[in-house]
């Protein structure tokens, strides 16, 4: 038998869950390594969250096997209940007691004394920002501080697994940004993080690797990069400070890159797929030469909203408008470029 | 079962694999805690076990007296702890409704994830609930007394019987937390729960005597662990003896308590 110690955190085999006729969660592998943050990504209705449900001893496994860290989710569901962590739109805080309550609440039913259970509350309402409110009810918190204290709650007994369902879905993008924070600083204190989420960025924001679930199926697993690179290539998007070039512009990327470019006369735009990222540099010297003047250069890698599309024959149901205004207004977009242009 | 785990390298050998009674009877006592403080943040929870005996005790005694013991004051002895039997059945089906509502609040969920004795969630806010019932009884007697009641018992008599209501209280609402893990939501889990209390309640001794019952019904009265906690409760608040009744009482309860547990628990870890 293997040590528990060299077993990945979680390894799930043909996980199947069955309600009725319907197969939420229809043959499952995974496998997420210790330390590492894994992302599963999918539309509402995909089977994430039934799927975290099983590992989590909260549903019956119907078919396949899940382990954590070695032990088996249906055999021994009271050793697995002690080494996990679950933070999730059906695992809440109770709405009667206060911040302070709650965590006193759970602290107490695992097991820590009245002293080390006071002091362990008081320590995670003040890391979470919350000290201000241990006392209201929890009726009067905001999206994001409730989510903080359902966070602060699961974490106690400082599992070393950490399940987040949907952490961010309902939350602004401030609040949104303030919760990636705080799930990154988990993992630099040696967490394992399992989440589940319908937001593309988030996934690619926080997860090492990602397995993306459609109808209750496995359709693809890597890292963002990898998801990325395997549905297609970089674009280049070149906007000319005079609308007068763009007609030579787009014979000189036709000559060197070997393909027309889409012209976008109204922002003076030339876009062209590369083949390889580095042919930008040759472009944009020859377009030196020729004196042509340029605004701006971005080298976009696809987004994973083009990968979901690619991977599943649908987009992620989202309202495609707002998700194309928050990649605008995000800040990390550049940082993509500059990976891409590398 | 302190677990303080180093992070990311979790040494699972010595975790245990099962709750240890110390540790149920704890977490038990921690969710009657929880249970207190929504009680107290929600005063209504306390209507049917402080409202209600203070009218149906006064209601009852006038109502029927006359016509089941010939004047008010011979009947008293029968039907107040008639009476607190019913009003305890009552504030037990409160608490079966009350646990669908909070199975229903994602906070469920979460105890479910914890490592915590799975009788735990069901039986603490029973515990709490204790509270009520004996607030139930000792208004019933106070309402009893105050209109004419006089306990052959004495005080601890009386003290017995709130005893004994209390226990039978905890034990018979294992019945309806069973029905509030079974029923879809709050309304279905009442409209059961009445369906089951009103038969246990009047197919019982609380309010006539059995004998003037036809022999089926009889037959179930006698059986009924309702005829037989409210017997003994007439024996101790009104002779102060610990008859074979009490016995048989608490015997009822036990049964009740190894049918209806046994069964929510493991209705409730297949939720």
């Amino acid at each position: 038998m293997n040590s528990p110690n060299q077993q990945p955190a979680v390894r799930a085999t043909g996980l199947v869950k069955q309600f009725g006729d319907h197969r939420a969660v229809d043959g499952i592998d995974l496998e997420v390594q210790r330390g590492e943050v894994f992302g599963v990504l999918g539309p509402n209705g995909a089977g994430k969250t039934t799927m975290l449900k099983m590992l989590a001893t909260l549903l019956p496994i119907d078919g396949g096997t899940g382990q954590i860290f070695g032990h088996d989710v249906s055999a021994e569901p009271h050793l697995v209940r002690q080494l996990i962590g679950v933070t999730g739109q059906f695992a809440s805080v109770d709405e009667n007691l206060t911040a302070t309550e709650n965590l006193w609440l759970f602290a107490r039913l695992q097991g820590l004394g009245r002293t080390e259970a006071r002091q362990r509350g008081a320590h995670l309402l003040e890391q979470f920002d919350l000290t201000e409110a241990a006392s209201k009810p929890i009726s009067a918190f905001s999206g994001g501080m409730r989510r903080r204290l359902d966070l602060a709650a699961s974490l106690i007994t400082r599992p070393p697994l950490i399940f987040l369902d949907e952490p961010t879905t309902g939350l602004d993008p401030r609040t949104r940004g303030q919760m990636w924070d705080t799930i990154r600083e988990l993992v630099t204190e040696g967490s394992t993080v399992l989440l589940t989420t319908q937001y593309l960025d988030e996934a690619d924001q926080l997860a090492d690797r990602i397995a993306v679930i459609d109808h209750g199926r496995k359709v693809a697993e890597g890292t963002a990069d990898e998801l990325k690179s395997s549905v297609g290539r970089s674009t280049l998007q070149l906007q000319l400070v005079d609308a007068a070039d763009l007609a030579a512009t787009a014979d000189l990327t036709e000559q060197l890159l070997g393909e027309a470019p889409a012209i976008t006369p109204e922002t003076r735009r030339v876009t062209v797929a590369l083949q390889r990222t580095d042919q930008s540099v040759d472009l944009l010297v020859a377009l030196r030469d020729r004196g042509v003047a340029i605004e701006s250069v971005t080298v976009q890698k696809p987004s994973l909203d083009e990968v979901f599309l690619a991977l599943t024959g649908h987009d992620t149901g989202e309202d495609a408008g707002t998700e194309d205004a928050g990649d605008a207004a995000d800040p990390t977009t550049p940082t993509h470029q500059m990976e891409a242009s590398r | 079962m302190t677990t303080t785990l180093e992070r990311g390298a979790p040494e699972t050998y010595d975790l245990p694999t099962r709750v240890s009674l110390a540790d149920t009877f704890s977490q038990t006592m921690t969710l009657a805690w929880r249970a207190t403080v929504k009680m107290r943040r929600s005063l209504e929870v306390m209507f049917d076990v402080t409202i209600q005996p203070l009218i149906f005790t006064a209601m009852f005694a006038y109502i029927f007296g006359g016509a089941i013991s010939g004047d008010v004051g011979s009947y008293l002895p029968l039907i107040i702890p008639g009476l607190i039997g019913q009003t305890v059945l009552t504030a037990c089906v409160a608490t079966g409704v009350q646990l669908r509502t909070d199975l229903d609040s994602g906070v469920f969920d979460r105890f479910k994830v914890l490592p915590i004795a799975r009788i735990a969630p069901l039986a603490g806010p029973m515990v709490a609930d204790m509270l009520r019932y004996f607030i139930a009884a000792v208004l019933t007697f106070t309402v009893g007394i105050a209109i004419g009641y006089r306990p052959g018992g004495g005080f601890a008599g009386v003290a017995g019987a709130v005893l004994l209501a209390v226990i039978a209280g905890w034990s018979l609402a294992w019945i309806f937390t069973f029905f509030g893990l079974v029923g879809r939501n709050a309304q279905g889990v009442q409209g059961i729960s009445l369906l089951v209390m009103f038969p246990l309640t009047f197919l019982s001794n609380a309010f006539v005597p059995t004998d003037t019952m036809p022999r089926p019904l009889e037959a179930f009265a006698e059986v009924n662990p309702v005829s037989l906690v409210i017997t003994a409760l007439r024996d101790l608040a009104n002779d102060g003896q610990v008859t074979s009744a009490v016995g048989w009482a608490l015997l009822g309860c036990a049964v009740v308590v190894g049918i209806f547990a046994p069964l929510s628990v493991r209705r409730f870890k297949k939720m």
